[in-house]
């Protein structure tokens, strides 16, 4: 179903790229075709882009704006933007600016790394079902069903009464709950892909299940797993910072843009603004260009379909 | 349609009995077990195993979980010793409150977003479009919280229009009389399933536009309106209805969000003070019935769908 494809405001249906004369392409030339395709979406650049200056952002930006994010300053509490505080500093004197680098890292670090890990998990577990079939997948997607049926959020509460939250914790947490949706897109890319003549021809060779797998079945999903696991990333964040809205973020010093957020708000009905809106900008600024570059790289994807 | 009817049903009833396990597995397989969370740190060892055997946690795992569906099966949810209730109560109290918000969501989230998706798809490219689908991309990818905290310090704190809390009454009628205060929590999970729903409405509409169907009508001079209606709106709407079984897990835990921010006694901020306080039976009945709950929508949705739309012919 192609029907999700909505927020293209821009770029429209990217008319840029036509088809080399639609002779067959070499693999080279797709993937070529795809870059070129999501090179002229205008909101893939901007997104890019505002991935690139938000990892610079946290992770270098510390090297040359040095602040102390280990102590805190109780005699330089909440104190407004400016003089050597362009953004003001927190409820327990931390640097706000400095402390959104340092939150930054952590909330990149962990979004990526649950969506990788749950893109990864995700494709094995829907390539498998999908490949075997038969009971081996009724039970496997069954298993998916069931945890999906429980509201993400639930099920992470109902995962942190039993562990305590620690960056790898979180991770897992998240992606716990991340991994099902990758499943089933690769699930129903396998089921069509195992009746392919060269998967077939593999196996009349001799070809071992694992090997089908590993080298057929997933390499060929690739795109659909691509532009999912982007969204994922997206999908991280938000989960990450409603986890520690709800107080299972890592304990002080160690912070996201999530826990920022959630310290601000004890005082943000006093006119504290400095203390939520640069975090929370910065969330949905993240998120908003993982989902432009997701967008674009699905649309970039259909052209190459429809070339196929 | 009867076969595919009942496989649907029996493919429901495995999802909730994995769902049992799953959870029934993650709360009592992990170290540290109820016990200890639920008697605190003072207890004594003594007084821990004295729980743990008066409640059969020393059981091995497939007895203790045989006993729960037992009793799940006869009604009986267990106990709460946190709030000296039991479960059932808990559900029964907690859970209608939830289903008005996520129902008057529902409710106006559809309101908003067909007819708003429908006019971007008919105006595609134009200034309104690109405003519309812009702030949605933006409501879209921004922390649930977030939203209701902002929608809260303007209409509750600048403005002074509405309530910063959400009604505190016990039932669902004392809820529903006061109107002004249910107004934030429901804008809040509403803005966020509209800029969900609108996304998808558009590029539905967008598709069925270009069917040749509609280019007929135009071309015999149907007028543009009837056309909307008659054609554009019902066959856009057909997945609208798989959208919200779909949507059903995310707009709890949006609920869930949205109930902590504006301290709304339902089943968030049920199962919120239950994982805080390790309170294992509440925390299995409530994620269970969620989980019944989300089943059964998707499946009626499924339903809907085939009544709705005869095209569709399930073997």
């Amino acid at each position: 179903m192609t029907a999700i494809q909505a927020g293209e405001p821009g770029g429209g249906t990217l008319p840029g790229a036509e088809p080399e004369g639609g002779e067959v392409l070499a693999a080279g030339s797709t993937w070529r075709m795809i870059g070129s395709v999501f090179i002229q979406s205008r909101l893939a650049i901007v997104g890019v882009a505002i991935v690139v200056l938000m990892v610079l952002f946290s992770f270098v930006g510390p090297l040359f704006y040095h602040t102390n994010q280990v102590q805190t300053n109780l005699g330089a509490v909440n104190l407004a933007p400016g003089g050597s505080h362009p953004l003001g500093t927190d409820n327990v004197g931390y640097d706000v600016l400095g402390r959104l680098m340092v939150s930054g890292q952590s909330t990149l670090i962990v979004g990526l790394a649950a969506a990788i890990l749950a893109t990864v998990v995700g494709t094995l577990w829907g390539a498998i079902a999908g490949y075997v079939g038969g009971v081996v997948d009724a039970i496997m997607m069954r298993i998916v069903d069931s945890v999906l049926s429980i509201p993400p959020l639930v099920l992470i509460l109902v995962l942190a009464s039993v562990i305590t939250p620690s960056t790898t914790v979180l991770i897992l947490l998240v992606a716990t709950v991340s991994w099902l949706i990758p499943s089933r897109l690769v699930r129903g890319e396998a089921l069509s892909l195992r009746t392919r003549e060269y998967v077939q021809a593999s196996r009349a060779m001799g070809g071992r299940h694992v090997w089908m797998v590993l080298r057929h079945i997933a390499p060929n999903a690739i795109g659909v797993i691509v532009v999912q696991a982007t969204f994922e990333v997206a999908n991280a964040i938000l989960l990450l910072a409603a986890l520690s809205y709800l107080g299972l973020g890592p304990a002080p010093p160690a912070t996201n843009w999530g826990s920022m957020l959630n310290e601000g708000l004890n005082y943000v009905y006093e006119g504290k603004w400095w203390l939520i809106y640069p975090a929370g900008l910065a969330i949905v600024l993240t998120v908003i260009a993982f989902n432009f570059i997701g967008d674009a790289l699905r649309a970039a994807l259909e052209v190459r379909l429809q070339v196929r | 349609m009867t076969a595919y009817l009942v496989r649907r049903v029996l493919q429901g009833i495995a999802v909730v009995i994995g769902v049992t396990v799953i959870v029934f597995i993650i709360l009592h397989a992990l170290p540290g077990g109820p016990a200890r969370g639920m008697l605190g740190p003072e207890a004594t060892e003594q007084q821990v195993q004295q729980f743990i055997v008066a409640n059969g946690y020393n059981k091995p795992l497939w007895v203790q979980y045989w006993r729960y569906i037992d009793q799940l099966v006869h009604g009986n949810l267990g106990y709460s010793y946190q709030n000296n209730q039991t479960v059932a109560a808990l559900l029964a109290d907690d859970l209608p409150k939830t289903a008005v918000l996520v129902l008057l969501a529902y409710a106006v989230a559809l309101i908003v977003a067909v007819p708003l998706g429908i006019l971007q798809a008919v105006r595609r490219n134009s200034v309104l479009d690109y405003v519309t689908t812009g702030a949605s991309f933006v409501a879209y990818s921004m922390p649930t919280f977030w939203l209701g905290i902002l929608l809260i310090l303007g209409f509750a704190i600048n403005w002074r229009l509405l309530p910063a809390e959400a009604p505190q009454g016990a039932t669902v009628s004392a809820v529903l009389q006061d109107p002004k205060a249910i107004i934030l929590p429901v804008a809040t999970l509403a803005l966020v399933t509209i800029a969900q729903f609108s996304r998808f409405m558009r590029s539905s509409a967008i598709e069925t536009l270009v069917q040749d169907h509609i280019r007929t009508a135009r071309a015999m001079g149907m007028p543009k309106r009837a056309i909307l209606l008659r054609y554009l709106l019902r066959n856009s709407l057909l997945p609208i209805i798989t959208l919200i079984g779909l949507s059903l897990p995310v707009t709890i835990s949006g609920a869930v969000i949205t109930e902590s921010v504006f301290n709304y006694p339902g089943m968030g901020l049920l199962i919120w003070n239950a994982a805080t306080a390790h309170d294992f039976p509440v925390l299995l009945g409530a994620t269970i019935m969620l989980a019944t709950v989300t089943v059964v929508g998707s499946l009626l949705a499924d339903i809907l769908y085939a009544v709705a739309d005869p095209r569709v012919r399930y073997s």
